[in-house]
């Protein structure tokens, strides 16, 4: 496999990993029908939101045409099946912890892709996501492309939180290599905004969220030095 | 040699095993145990490892939207949170919901049922009965005979067919991806299924795949979207229009037609295969009757899906509410969630103060002041314990106990209730699968007992689903679409201070959340959720909790891998899924499996 990194305007890391298959022609040429674009995290715990907000902050800044599902997936497992199945192609916004320098953002393909969301035992949500491809294929109904956009998080163990400000830097980026990624398999996707139905509530939006969180004197924050080693 | 009141003789002088999944949602477990030198289990300590708070989030927001902060906490059960974080709500600003709304509710919630109880039997628990590697030396014609002298009725049972889910499956384990099959002790004997029991099993298992995916259309139909369906504090977000078209926006006929055909699916696929594959792994392991823990003797369940809305009295509910303590049966207790004397939660041995011992607190006090501190025996640091110290504070789940005692809740818990009652359904369904299997009664005090459970309450949940469905259109068809009571949306109708609890037996067992409201915002919220009661720790009299008590005297074929122990600790279905570490008593990872 072979990695390497690049610098995005913003100034962010990327590491760019290669599908490790054999390119084919025909399947390159041929643009994906359904496109399934779903962040997965669970948005309580501070970075972790960041899957999820990336398809929000894609569905205010980009119209995308009715072909692409824009999907908040949580932390969900086997629910996500149906809408695996409907696709041709996914593109899956993700914190991983690659076990990296905190906000590099990370690129991996096809058949890459399994294999980096279970390369650490983090959360609920990779496993349970990683059986969701493992279960889409052994039923022979896996999209045949899958994009990972991926960033190393800053901080999961705030329960409560919202997104660290190196790692909502990486939000708006990210999309945009979505937004890429989509034209190159011929979607038309234009300055602007979409509806969709299977974001967030509204209580839960970025701003709502981050906006609404009690101070720490009203709600304890600390815990178990295990998760909290910075208030021993 | 320790004796606990609940009747437990804890002796930990054995091998200690630590198996410590680490996950970071709510009700993450780590379970140790002590062997003696037969391999029986003599000793269990059962600890949440991770600090969570919902006040912590919701303290100043806005009421009506707490459901959906609470659909975010788990990542299994969304929709019976956010049931409940409604019903709390309606319940401390008195708000009353329509007809529609209560029918609509119960459908769901039932839905919620039928499909966790199915994807936990075939997805999450099956694999501690059934070796799927086992079945790739199955022969495909003896596996179509096994399936049709089980279920004659089911119709996917020739030899083509289980031949094809076996290359298929070869294919699959070939391939490398072992994937959702690995981290198995699939040599490990206490596997005792012929291969041909563990195809039709394993074939069962795909079916279910596909049936699941219909199930959860119906959170789409009446929740607006799925995975984290629309709930609204008053009644339901969807409008009744019957002149609509399309399978968006509104309910119609096109909808409702929908439904109830996966209702219907749901009954045939319970009757079928769900209940018969129970029955017919059971047979094989009927002399492995243990894991009762204290389902034999205390057995909590609230209580649920109410007949008429906005009445939750005992006698309104299907799903049975009431206690069971000192094993008696013959006397069902009423449950009152409001009554300060009842549901308590005690920290003398979790993580928590409440800065005198022995004390006890109503969850609509409830603190969550932190103390995270090891005992005197713990081995390890503070950071990275290796041996708990189970006579000192060793979890972060608090000991929530019914008038002082430990309490199982869960399908098992909710059967011996309905049973003792005298509930007409359950008894029959009981009765039935007993007869069936030629077992006593006392058989379901056991793990095979949880798992069977679950399966019947399956198959009695797809009739009230039905019923409900029915007693929806027929309100429809008289006339009335009312779906929402928004009379009391605006917080300027509501008293400067107010209190309410909300109910519901979730999948995995009896859900409550109490909650302060206060200047139209958030005071306090506490929840107490069904692997509280289960996963609780030792409280200050000492008594175990129904984790570490349903693991009592249990043996295992091979201590180092604990498949009994996950096999026990799975029949609750807990609530969290995660990657389990299984330490040797160095503290090195011997090898990971997984524990939901």
């Amino acid at each position: 496999m072979e990695s390497c990194n690049l610098y995005l305007t913003a100034g962010a890391k990327l590491a760019v990993s290669q599908p490790g298959k054999m390119e084919d022609p025909v399947a390159s040429q041929t643009n994906p029908e359904n496109i399934l674009v779903m962040g997965i995290g669970n948005l309580l715990w501070a970075d972790e939101g960041f899957g999820v907000r990336c398809v929000e902050h894609l569905s205010q800044n980009w119209a995308v045409p009715p072909n692409v599902h824009l999907l908040d997936g949580g932390t969900q497992g086997l629910y996500l099946l149906p809408f695996l199945e409907a696709a041709d192609a996914l593109i899956v916004f993700d914190a991983v912890d690659y076990g990296i320098e905190p906000g590099t953002m990370k690129l991996v393909e096809d058949d890459e892709v399994p294999a980096f969301m279970g390369a650490k035992k983090m959360s609920l949500h990779q496993t349970g996501f990683q059986e969701v491809i493992a279960t889409a294929q052994l039923l022979g109904r896996c999209p045949d492309r899958l994009f990972l956009i991926g960033v190393q998080p800053v901080e999961l163990e705030d329960f409560g939180g919202g997104l660290r400000p190196l790692t909502a830097s990486r939000v708006q980026p990210s999309v945009q290599i979505a937004v890429e990624k989509l034209r190159e398999w011929g979607v038309q996707v234009q300055p602007g905004q979409t509806v969709a139905h299977d974001l967030a509530d509204p209580s839960l939006t970025r701003d709502a969220y981050e906006g609404g969180r009690p101070s720490e004197d009203v709600a304890c924050r600390t815990g178990d030095d295990r998760f909290f080693p910075a208030k021993v | 040699m320790l004796e606990t009141p609940n009747g437990y003789s804890m002796d930990k002088s054995g091998r200690r095993i630590v198996i410590d999944p680490v996950t970071r949602i709510e009700g993450h477990m780590r379970c140790e145990i002590n062997v003696d030198d037969q391999g029986v289990i003599r000793n269990a300590v059962s600890t949440g490892t991770m600090w969570r708070g919902l006040e912590v989030i919701l303290k100043g927001r806005d009421p009506r939207d707490a459901w959906a902060f609470t659909e975010r906490i788990c990542g299994v059960c969304t929709g019976t949170h956010a049931l409940t974080s409604v019903r709390a709500v309606e319940d401390a600003l008195g708000i009353q919901i329509p007809d529609n709304a209560n029918s609509i509710r119960n459908i769901m919630q039932l839905n919620l049922e039928i499909h966790d109880h199915i994807v936990h039997f075939y997805h999450l628990h099956a694999l501690d009965w059934v070796n799927p590697i086992n079945a790739l030396r199955a022969d495909p014609k003896a596996t179509s005979e096994l399936q049709q002298m089980v279920s004659p009725a089911h119709p996917l049972s020739s030899p083509g067919y289980f031949r094809d889910v076996q290359n298929r499956l070869k294919k699959f384990v070939e391939s490398g991806q072992l994937g959702i099959f690995k981290n198995g002790y699939w040599d490990n004997p206490a596997y005792k299924m012929p291969p041909e029991a563990d195809l039709m099993a394993t074939t069962h298992y795909l079916e279910a795949l596909d049936l699941q995916k219909d199930i959860v259309k119906i959170h789409t139909i009446f929740g607006g979207k799925n995975p984290h369906p629309n709930w609204l504090v008053g009644g339901v977000p969807c409008p009744i229009n019957m002149d609509s078209v399309g399978a968006t926006g509104a309910i119609n006929m096109e909808r409702l037609n929908l439904a109830s055909s996966i209702i219907d699916r749901c009954i045939e696929f319970n009757n079928n295969v769900y209940i018969p594959d129970v029955i017919a792994i059971g047979n094989f392991y009927r002399t492995w009757l243990h894991g009762g823990g204290l389902s034999s003797q205390a057995c909590l369940a609230y209580g649920d899906i109410p007949e008429n809305a906005n009445d939750f009295s005992t006698e309104n509910l299907h799903l049975p509410r009431g206690a069971i303590i000192n094993g008696n049966l013959n006397e069902v207790h009423d449950v009152d969630v409001r009554d300060p004397e009842q549901v308590q939660e005690f920290v003398d041995h979790s993580w928590y103060t409440y800065g005198e011992p022995g004390r006890g607190l109503h969850p609509w006090d409830g603190i969550s002041e932190a103390q995270y501190e090891l005992g005197p025996n713990a081995k390890g640091t503070r950071t990275n314990i290796k041996e708990l110290d189970e006579a000192a504070k060793y979890s972060w789940i608090k000991a929530p106990r019914w008038r002082g005692h430990a309490m199982e809740t869960g399908p098992l818990a909710r059967y011996v209730v309905g049973y003792a009652k005298g509930h007409e359904d359950i008894k029959d369904q009981v009765d039935g699968l007993l007869r069936t299997m030629d077992l006593p009664f006392e058989a379901i005090f056991s793990t095979l007992g949880r798992t069977a459970a679950r399966a019947l309450e399956s198959e009695y949940c797809g009739r009230l689903q039905k019923y409900f469905f029915d007693k929806l259109v027929t309100n429809i068809k008289n006339g009335d679409t009312h779906t929402a009571n928004v009379e009391k949306w605006d917080p300027k109708t509501w008293p400067k201070e107010a209190k309410g609890v909300g109910m519901t037996e979730a999948p995995r067992g009896s859900l409550g959340h109490w909650i302060r409201i206060k200047d139209g915002r958030i005071e306090n919220y506490q929840c107490v959720v069904p692997t509280t009661w289960n996963g609780s720790p030792r409280d200050a009299q000492g008594n175990i909790g129904a984790f570490e008590a349903s693991l009592m005297n249990t043996p295992m074929e091979r201590p180092d891998e604990p498949v009994e122990v996950l096999r026990t600790l799975h029949s609750f279905d807990p609530c969290l899924a995660c990657s389990t570490h299984v330490m040797s008593p160095d503290g090195d990872e011997l090898t990971t499996v997984r524990v939901r």
